[in-house]
């Protein structure tokens, strides 16, 4: 009996150590990175230290003079919080349409969106890009804001989201009050469909806020450009790669504010995904 | 109800059913901005990027047609089966990684007898890199893995793992596959964990108790309950990886510093096609070579979906 028991505690404390050991090697480059952003160049090139250093600033200075990230970051910020605004509220609107009216199209609509989920995306890029191209939207925000409103994976979701949450008998009564469909939907239908929607919101964030290949082929002006292609672009600046202080400061700059995000959001997130794929 | 109506009662039935049909016309409202938004966005593009694949098209000024050239020359295209080959290589080690690694997770997280604690952190903490941007990720990993000056060769000689620094990016081209594919399972693993997480949530508790009581151990439980309950969300993580997978390009791209060095074996099949559309700009070939890989995608996810699904069948 008490064998056993020493045998289950130390292969708990196994398994422990594992999880633990994993969990470094999943913080392990992040804290390379925060505490080579503290470090000069010349100490980076000598080797590994547990601890910063004392070069914040003057590795600052070098990033500043080069790159504008703070710029970049309210670029992105201003494209993913449009994105996730036009995706949550059309989406939104889509779903509870074809969710609750019988009208003509409203199967073809629900069978094209279906199709185009399992589209992979480089299939309509090089076309996107051509049609941008055409009407004059390169270097525009237009391009990476507009297509949102037409989320086909999102108004799945939130199809069936407000199916199984929403009786129709709902609609019924204020219908006879005479509330208009518009009104309903955004005193009704839309409180009750929050959650789901504060789920897609939270994805389309996130990726937004990541997304690399179309800001890139997009933006052309420096200045207009989002914070991943600045990143991106730093393998440009000679200044900065020739400085490893100073590129992991550029790296730190970029990925820590999402961290510091996590920290309080990390519960809502990691439902998100849950809710996503199980009803998926 | 019928204190509402204004109308005399004979009439009340017909109204009704004119308000429901004038009702039901909202749908096409609600509708409205999305269509467009999808015609314009989705199904336009798409059918541009056909049409241009049957073109001698350069991405700006004159467009010939030229058939299914483009098609027959993606097919004895040398450049782009090899950019398809690396991307199987890197995808399928990154997906065994991922998925083994998220798969042992779960049945750790899952065991009855153990009854581990500290999940909602653990996952927090597997998930982090996820939420990073692939170009940070990339850049962070290109100079933590710089040959002469990186962070994570200093370490691992400081701890004598090696004695000499192993140049991982631009020595073997093997050794810059295989770390393509471990800073992607890096990246997702978390990700898969939790999905794999949910699907067994979902799995009625019950079933494990009483596998528990009747004796069963650890193998049985995981491969005549867990397993089969988990597969339809196994799929899905399989297709969506694979989809995604197959599309790989900013890691390596980025972590090879845009070159696809070592001997080109960071070239994607996604990174040739950018190539060609934008740097040699042949985008009528390029757009033909999205359509193939799209064919591929569809037949390897049609594969995937016949084993899943003949395995359920036994």
């Amino acid at each position: 009996m008490t064998l056993a028991k020493v045998k289950h505690k130390s292969v708990k404390s196994l398994l422990y150590l594992f999880l633990i050991l994993l969990s470094t090697v999943c913080f392990a480059p992040f804290w390379m990175m925060i505490i080579n952003a503290t470090r000069s160049g010349n100490e980076i090139m000598t080797g590994f230290s547990m601890l910063p250093g004392s070069s914040l600033t003057t590795n600052w200075e070098v990033v500043a003079r080069n790159v504008d990230l703070g710029r970049g970051f309210v670029n992105s910020l201003f494209i993913a919080i449009c994105n996730t605004a036009l995706v949550s509220y059309f989406s939104a609107l889509t779903a509870y349409g074809l969710a609750f009216y019988k009208f003509r199209g409203n199967k073809v609509i629900f069978t094209a969106l279906l199709i185009f989920m399992m589209v992979p995306s480089q299939l309509s890029m090089l076309g996107f890009y051509d049609l941008c191209n055409k009407m004059h939207l390169i270097d525009s925000y237009w391009p990476l804001i507009l297509p949102s409103i037409a989320s086909p994976s999102t108004v799945f979701f939130l199809r069936q989201y407000i199916l199984s949450v929403m009786p129709r008998s709902v609609l019924e009564a204020p219908r006879i009050d005479g509330a208009g469909e518009l009104a309903i939907f955004h005193r009704i239908a839309l409180p009750i469909m929050a959650p789901g929607i504060a789920t897609m919101a939270i994805g389309a964030f996130i990726g937004s806020w990541n997304s690399y290949l179309l800001p890139m082929l997009i933006i052309n002006t420096p200045a207009k450009r989002t914070l991943p292609v600045m990143v991106a672009e730093l393998n440009a600046v000679r200044d900065i790669t020739t400085n490893l202080g100073a590129s992991y400061l550029a790296v730190a700059i970029s990925v820590v504010p999402i961290m510091i995000a996590f920290c309080f959001f990390s519960k809502y997130i990691i439902s998100g995904i849950s809710a996503g794929s199980v009803k998926e | 109800m019928a204190i509402k109506t204004r109308r005399p009662a004979g009439e009340k039935l017909k109204s009704r059913n004119s308000n429901l049909k004038n009702v039901n016309n909202y749908g096409y409202l609600f509708c409205l901005p999305f269509v467009i938004a999808f015609v314009v966005f989705n199904i336009y593009p798409v059918f541009r990027t056909f049409q241009m694949s049957l073109m001698n098209y350069k991405g700006f000024g004159k467009e010939t047609f030229i058939g299914f050239q483009n098609y027959i020359r993606a097919f004895k295209d040398v450049l782009f089966r090899e950019s398809f080959v690396n991307t199987l290589k890197m995808w399928g080690l990154n997906i065994v990684l991922q998925l083994g690694l998220a798969l042992l997770l779960t049945i750790i997280f899952n065991d009855i007898k153990y009854r581990m604690r500290g999940l909602s952190i653990f996952r927090a903490i597997f998930y982090l890199p996820n939420l990073i941007a692939c170009t940070s990720v990339a850049f962070l990993f290109k100079t933590l893995l710089d040959w002469k000056y990186g962070s994570f060769n200093q370490v691992l000689m400081d701890l004598g793992i090696i004695s000499e620094q192993i140049n991982w990016l631009k020595g073997e081209a093997g050794t810059a596959q295989a770390v393509v594919g471990v800073v992607g399972a890096w990246m997702w693993f978390g990700n898969s964990f939790i999905m794999l997480m949910a699907g067994v949530q979902g799995i009625n508790a019950s079933y494990f108790e009483a596998a528990y009581i009747d004796g069963a151990n650890r193998w049985q439980v995981f491969s005549k309950i867990t397993m089969p309950l988990l597969r339809p969300i196994m799929l899905y993580v399989a297709v969506t990886s694979l989809i995604g997978g197959l599309q790989l390009f900013d890691i390596p791209y980025l972590i090879s510093g845009t070159t696809g060095d070592p001997g080109r074996s960071l070239v994607t099949a996604v990174f040739y096609l950018y190539n060609t559309a934008f740097k040699n700009n042949q985008m009528g070939y390029a757009a033909a070579l999205a359509f193939v890989l799209f064919l591929i995608i569809s037949v390897f996810c049609g594969i995937a979906f016949k084993l899943m699904n003949r395995k359920e069948d036994d």
